[in-house]
């Protein structure tokens, strides 16, 4: 029961949406699969917010080391909940205008949307504009031009930062019209339409083979480790 | 007090005095709207509504005047404008109030700024600002993307085929308050499944919570085995398909570089999948190709390196504009803060 009924469901909505693609027949059923998966989806960020009321709550209760901060955390994760949850300060749609909660939650001036606009995009756009400094200062002490990869590696980081770059236009704007195709914006054309598309293409495929050979071991049963306790 | 502390500590008492001087006497990081009224009028009975925009030429056929405030409805929108614009308008008509200042966006300015600089504080050492600043993050975003869906997801899909008349009735007047039996049942098995899956927060039977898992195992498998089989393993090789001899058809001649690029391209992609089978031991001709595979694929990476880097720091640029136009007003090229 606890690991036969969730296989045989795995089984059954996996083939039915490979059977979808190929049987016009049972394309309801395909979409029909897709919709709840969509709704499940949408359930496991319930399940990610209960659970970290879950785990931070209890680090409150115990007191636990930086209890403080999971404070902060509960305090935010409910405030912002309530606000979107109550739609509050967002106006009915122009269209209902009788219906107070008919209005879009995020629409501007409502106070989801603050909190977006405020607090959500500067503070996670500073985080990803961080990594310019980190992700230049791990290359300055891992990156060394010891053998033909490295200098590979490295040659082209350095040509594409350039070519992106009016510094890199400038400095080989003087080369001739028979040596463009040197000039710094050409080769990182050069690069991008040649050489990276070649090992991005070769990337995709294999990416796209892994993951064909992984849905199958799950499907055929032969992977069953999402279901816990080990090989199973 | 310790040296470093009594440093830092003028450090930021003399920042924070000029911060304020920079706000009161220039006004720098204030915000301002154009506030527009909408208005409707009820023309219809209470049974069956018909609402009619105050502000269009609708409401001429009728006689508004007579039609009580119960009836009407109206609320405010605003939109952003520059604080050039605000002092023309002020010029313009002293105390008008079309384009006034915001307080709430105002004070969203500065405790994005705020955020922006407890986030960047973590480049000296790890800190209370930073932790703190790092904890609404995480009950934030858990909270914004649980009430995306709950509003995108859940509710049209969900709940209004379960309980059609209270969504209707309250949320999304527009829809049907009879849907379908197979889109009830749907529902409903969605809702079980949910519900099953929201077990795994229990102490015990989390275990039934592995058939709604297996459900969102088993159709995301399905749905990836097609679509990356069809969109990326078919289409990477039939882009890959491409004349090695090219001919300009404009003037119907060879095109040398055109064929060397295609040639190499062909090349690169064998190689690299050379490289990626390890079913034969990489020696000889396999391994020498493997070698060339490697190649490419260090050369991927370092355009990968290359754009990762260009991208945060254009990240990183748009930051520190929001900080020092937006916030302190200490660069305008625009002339958006032009007040005086």
């Amino acid at each position: 029961m606890q690991r036969t009924v969730p296989l045989l469901i795995a089984i059954v909505c996996g083939f039915t949406m490979i059977v979808s693609f190929f049987i016009p027949a049972a394309q309801r059923s395909g979409d029909d699969v897709a919709e709840i998966f969509n709704i499940l989806a949408a359930v496991a960020f319930v399940l990610g917010g209960g659970n970290l009321l879950k785990i931070h709550l209890k680090k409150v209760s115990d007191q636990a080391a930086g209890w403080g901060y999971s404070l902060i955390t509960v305090t935010a994760f409910l405030l912002t909940l309530c606000v979107g949850l109550f739609k509050i300060g967002a106006n009915p749609a122009d269209r209902y205008p009788g219906h107070a909660w008919s209005g879009e939650y995020s629409e501007t001036g409502s106070a989801f949307w603050w909190i977006y606009e405020f607090v959500f995009k500067p503070i996670t756009a500073t985080m990803f504009a961080m990594l310019a400094f980190y992700v230049a200062s791990a290359a300055f002490r891992a990156f060394r031009a010891k053998n033909t990869e490295a200098v590979l590696l490295l040659g082209t980081a350095f040509i594409i930062l350039l070519g992106r770059t009016y510094a890199g236009v400038i400095l080989t704007d003087w080369l001739p019209d028979s040596l463009s195709g040197l000039r710094f914006e050409n080769l990182t054309m050069t690069i991008m339409n040649v050489f990276n598309t070649a090992g991005s293409r070769a990337i995709m495929i294999g990416i796209a083979l892994g993951t064909a050979s992984v849905s199958l071991k799950i499907l055929l049963g032969v992977d069953r480790s999402y279901l816990g306790g080990g090989r199973g | 007090m310790k040296r470093e502390t009594l440093v830092w500590t003028i450090v930021f008492v003399i920042g924070g005095v000029m911060l304020l001087a920079n706000a009161f006497l220039r006004g720098a990081g204030n915000q301002y709207v154009r506030v527009d009224e909408r208005a409707f009028v009820n023309v219809g009975t209470d049974d069956d509504p018909k609402w009619v925009n105050a502000g269009s030429d609708d409401i001429l056929d009728h006689d508004a005047a007579t039609i009580s405030a119960d009836r009407r409805v109206s609320w405010k929108t605003s939109s952003t404008v520059d604080a050039r614009v605000w002092a023309e308008a002020e010029r313009a008509d002293p105390g008008q109030r079309t384009i006034v200042f915001s307080l709430s966006r105002t004070v969203g300015t500065w405790l994005a700024a705020l955020f922006t600089l407890a986030i960047l504080s973590f480049l000296y050492r790890d800190n209370p600002f930073y932790k703190s600043a790092e904890s609404i993050i995480v009950g934030v975003s858990a909270a914004y993307w649980m009430v995306v869906g709950f509003w995108d997801t859940l509710v049209p899909i969900l709940f209004a085929n379960i309980v059609p008349e209270l969504v209707k009735g309250t949320v999304m007047p527009g829809i049907s308050d009879s849907p379908a039996m197979d889109a009830r049942i749907k529902a409903l098995v969605a809702l079980v499944l949910g519900a099953l899956l929201l077990c795994r927060l229990l102490p015990k039977g989390g275990w039934i919570s592995r058939w709604p898992m297996a459900f969102i195992i088993g159709a995301f498998c399905g749905l990836r085995l097609i679509a990356f089989l069809h969109a990326d393993f078919l289409s990477q090789i039939s882009n890959s398909i491409i004349p090695l001899w090219v001919v300009d058809p404009a003037t119907q001649t060879f095109d040398i570089w055109s064929s060397l690029e295609n040639i190499t391209l062909i090349a690169g992609v064998l190689a690299c999948l050379v490289y990626f089978f390890f079913s034969i031991e990489h020696k000889g001709v396999v391994g020498r190709t493997a070698r060339v595979g490697i190649w490419f694929l260090m050369i991927t990476f370092g355009a990968a390196f290359g754009y990762t880097v260009m991208g945060r720091i254009a990240l990183l640029a748009m930051r520190l504009e929001f900080l020092f136009e937006d916030w302190l007003w200490l660069v305008d090229p625009a002339g958006r803060h032009a007040i005086g």
